[in-house]
């Protein structure tokens, strides 16, 4: 026993009360560095010990603070600087719908930190070990009992006085408790250098063998099977063709069907003229005309070719579709715009067929028809 | 250590200071009142209205305090039960209140002019609601509910002062159940009857539960205020100490918050959705000077008290927390104030001598009451089982 360096006296109490009386008149004499186990909280121990309040509020509201500040930042980057994207007609910088993400932001990192700042600067994490593991005291005390523990390294700690103070309290059992030799010397595992050195070893495995599976192993027979596939890929170069291109032109003479060339650039009058609408009027093709309408043409020339822009004020209205010019004009000249565009309105080739063109004009003809409509029709 | 507690209680008169100033206030509240009416009725209509949710504030979100001190079976606010019974009595005064505000509904409430229902679709869709005799019937029917409950919780707490019996809380456990739900229905539509009402195209669902969280505070203040200044000068049981207070405080931070909370979600639902059927509301509160009496609200009512009660020793601190006890009231007042007088100034805030009547009546009546209850009856619940663990009671 007596090689054993001493950690602390210790007294057991029976009753909760007693407990408080004993932690109270504990803090009276003077002692700074002591503890009191109980089984579950006791109300008013704070006040007995005269425990100063924790300072792990402080980082609580600091990380909170922060973490606030910075959802605050990111959504202001974000929504107001980065990328700007009107929602619901608000502001880029709408700060009411930042506060909800502001409040659980602020919440979520005040609460991480503390319960972390707790175990790592208080608890002493990852420091698992304590001279009161394994003894008896710590064993009635988290069953049945209440103890009180004053530390040998106290300034006034003296074995017989404390002995006498806890006898006088009516301390139901008495017992020094003794560092575990084998913990004075322990030192903590994860900072030696073979664990350290494991740690590394385990680091360089592991990216190796992510750099490998990654650039190696995919392009290795046979996971490479679903990319390299006999198949001539865009750009690739040809080994079948002597002139090595993998990118064949049509052959010479021929066109590729649903794609006649046009032959009118720059000459719409002549289009007008020479170009005959191979569509007719059919219910499907007026479907199809009414689809692409509504979806190409309708965000400026309104559904009804009024010119009536759906994109008030972003784009110039067009001009309306009922007017006397346009309704003499014939399908090819109509076509001629819809190809080469107009003014302000840009080519439409690559959007539309010339098949969805034609089925367009159609469209049209019948918008026109029904907003200027002959005496016959009202028949 | 609860074997050592005695209960030592010596009932004492409050001097007549008390009384003076009571009635002094009392008076001179009346007399504002009545020059005020006489001079701009409507305007002290609608002061009337504020005076008149003010009150139930802190008269029916007391005898809730006691409620849920019984039917949660809470200890720590046992000790001082009392000063919130002795609160609801105000209930009293309120019918001498509301009857200016029946006299003079037209001024106020403008679904009362059949001609404007008429032409008003959508008042005529409310109508089955919004009209005088169902108004009538409903504010009578939840005067009657809260006096009864006032009447029979009091009653069966003052008896047990001398008979010491438990089967008299258990009593009122059974009767704070009831209460609890007309609780939450009776103030719900008070403030939508009272409150809401009053912009009758408007609409929140969850405008009840704000006044709810402000009725909550105004209660809590007011039964912080009181204990802490005769506890100062030892009219209650000794041995109340800072983790009362701090409990006190707790409630008033945790409601602060929850205000700020149900204030913001009303506001952040019509701000997003941006219906004008909605938003007009807030935009008559953004007009002119309204918009500074309106930021005005998110400082005084949420973020002063929230920093004043935020550490643990502004809660344990009894002239700190009376500090911001009083506060708080003052700031259920200015919210009051917000939520009724744009509807009589739209173009600005208004403040003057009119506005001071009401508070002034209400606060020397409360005195009053104090003073009249003090000396019939104890200021501490002698006889309840719960008085010494409540004394008793740390953190």
């Amino acid at each position: 026993m007596s090689d054993k360096i001493l950690y602390g006296y210790s007294a057991i109490f029976d009753k909760p009360d007693d407990i408080i009386k004993a932690a109270k008149t504990v803090a009276e004499h003077g002692y700074k560095k002591y503890d009191v186990n109980t089984p579950y909280p006791i109300h008013g121990m704070n006040n007995a010990m005269k425990l100063k309040p924790s300072k792990l509020g402080y980082i609580s509201l600091i990380v909170g603070l922060s973490g606030a500040l910075a959802a605050i930042l990111t959504m202001w980057w974000m929504s107001a600087v980065d990328y700007p994207i009107v929602y619901g007609g608000k502001p880029f910088f709408s700060f009411p719908a930042y506060i909800p993400v502001v409040f659980e932001v602020t919440v979520l990192s005040a609460s991480i930190a503390t319960v972390l700042a707790m175990l790592f600067i208080f608890f002493k994490f990852p420091n698992n070990s304590h001279p009161l593991q394994g003894t008896e005291y710590l064993k009635k005390v988290s069953s049945d009992k209440y103890g009180i523990i004053i530390l040998a390294d106290d300034e006034k700690y003296n074995e017989n006085e404390v002995k006498n103070l806890f006898q006088s309290l009516n301390a139901s059992e008495l017992e020094p408790i003794y560092w575990d030799n084998d913990e004075i010397n322990h030192k903590h595992k994860i900072f030696e250098p073979k664990f350290i050195l494991f740690l590394v070893v385990v680091a360089i495995l592991n990216s190796g063998a992510v750099y490998f599976v990654y650039n190696k192993l995919l392009f290795m027979v046979p996971f490479n099977w679903m990319m390299e596939q006999e198949r001539q890929n865009v750009q690739q170069k040809s080994l079948i063709f002597s002139d090595g291109f993998g990118m064949r032109t049509p052959v010479e003479g021929t066109i590729a069907r649903g794609h006649l060339p046009y032959q009118f650039y720059g000459k719409p009058d002549l289009a007008g003229e020479k170009l005959i609408n191979p569509i007719p009027v059919s219910k499907s093709s007026l479907k199809l005309g009414q689809e692409k309408y509504d979806t190409y043409c309708s965000p400026c020339h309104d559904y009804h070719g009024t010119g009536q822009s759906r994109l008030n004020g972003q784009f110039p209205n067009p001009p309306s579709l009922h007017s006397e010019k346009l309704r003499s004009w014939s399908d090819g000249r109509i076509f001629a715009v819809i190809t080469e565009g107009q003014n302000v309105m840009p080519s439409y080739s690559t959007q539309l067929t010339e098949d969805e063109r034609w089925a367009v004009i159609n469209y049209i003809r019948v918008l026109q028809r029904a907003m200027n409509a002959k005496e016959s029709d009202i028949k | 250590m609860s074997s050592e507690t005695k209960i030592e209680y010596q009932k004492k008169e409050f001097s007549p200071k008390v009384k003076s100033v009571g009635l002094a206030l009392l008076i001179f509240g009346i007399v504002l009142v009545i020059a005020g009416y006489f001079v701009s009725p409507a305007r002290m209509t609608f002061n009337n209205i504020i005076g008149f949710t003010f009150l139930i504030s802190i008269v029916i979100g007391s005898l809730f305090f006691v409620s849920i001190e019984y039917l949660a079976g809470a200890v720590w606010s046992t000790p001082f039960r009392r000063i919130a019974e002795f609160l609801t009595y105000g209930v009293y005064v309120l019918p001498f209140i509301l009857i200016p505000i029946l006299l003079n509904l037209h001024d106020v409430f403008h679904w009362t002019h059949p001609e404007v229902v008429n032409s008003d679709k959508i008042l005529k869709e409310k109508a089955p609601y919004l009209n005088v005799n169902f108004f009538l019937i409903r504010i009578l029917g939840f005067l009657l509910i809260w006096i009864l409950f006032q009447r029979f919780i009091t009653k069966n707490s003052e008896k047990q002062d001398f008979s010491k019996e438990q089967s008299l809380t258990t009593k009122n456990i059974k009767i704070s159940a009831i209460f609890i739900p007309l609780f939450a229905i009776t103030i719900t539509f008070t403030a939508i009857d009272f409150l809401m009402s009053l912009e009758p195209h408007w609409f929140s669902t969850i405008f009840g539960v704000y006044y709810f969280s402000g009725t909550i505070l105004a209660s809590l203040a007011t039964i912080t205020i009181a204990v802490i200044y005769l506890n100062e000068h030892g009219y209650l049981v000794k041995g109340l100490s800072s983790d009362h207070y701090y409990s006190l405080g707790a409630l008033m931070f945790a409601f602060t918050n929850f205000w700020a909370y149900i204030a913001f979600s009303q506001f952040l639902l019509i701000w997003y959705a941006n219906l004008p059927e909605e938003t007009f509301w807030f935009l008559q509160r953004w007009e002119g000077s309204w918009i500074a009496y309106s930021i005005g609200l998110i400082i005084i009512r949420f973020v002063i008290p929230y920093f004043g009660l935020l550490t643990q020793p502004s809660k344990m601190d009894p002239k700190r927390l009376k500090i911001m006890s009083i506060w708080i009231l003052f700031a259920h007042f200015y919210d009051l104030y917000f939520l009724v007088m744009p509807n009589y100034s739209r173009s600005g805030v208004v403040f003057s001598w009119f506005e001071l009547g009401f508070p002034m009546l209400i606060i020397g009546a409360l005195i009053l009451i104090f003073n009249e209850l003090s000396k019939r009856k104890n200021l501490v619940a002698i006889g309840d089982p719960k008085l010494k663990r409540g004394i008793d009671f740390r953190l």
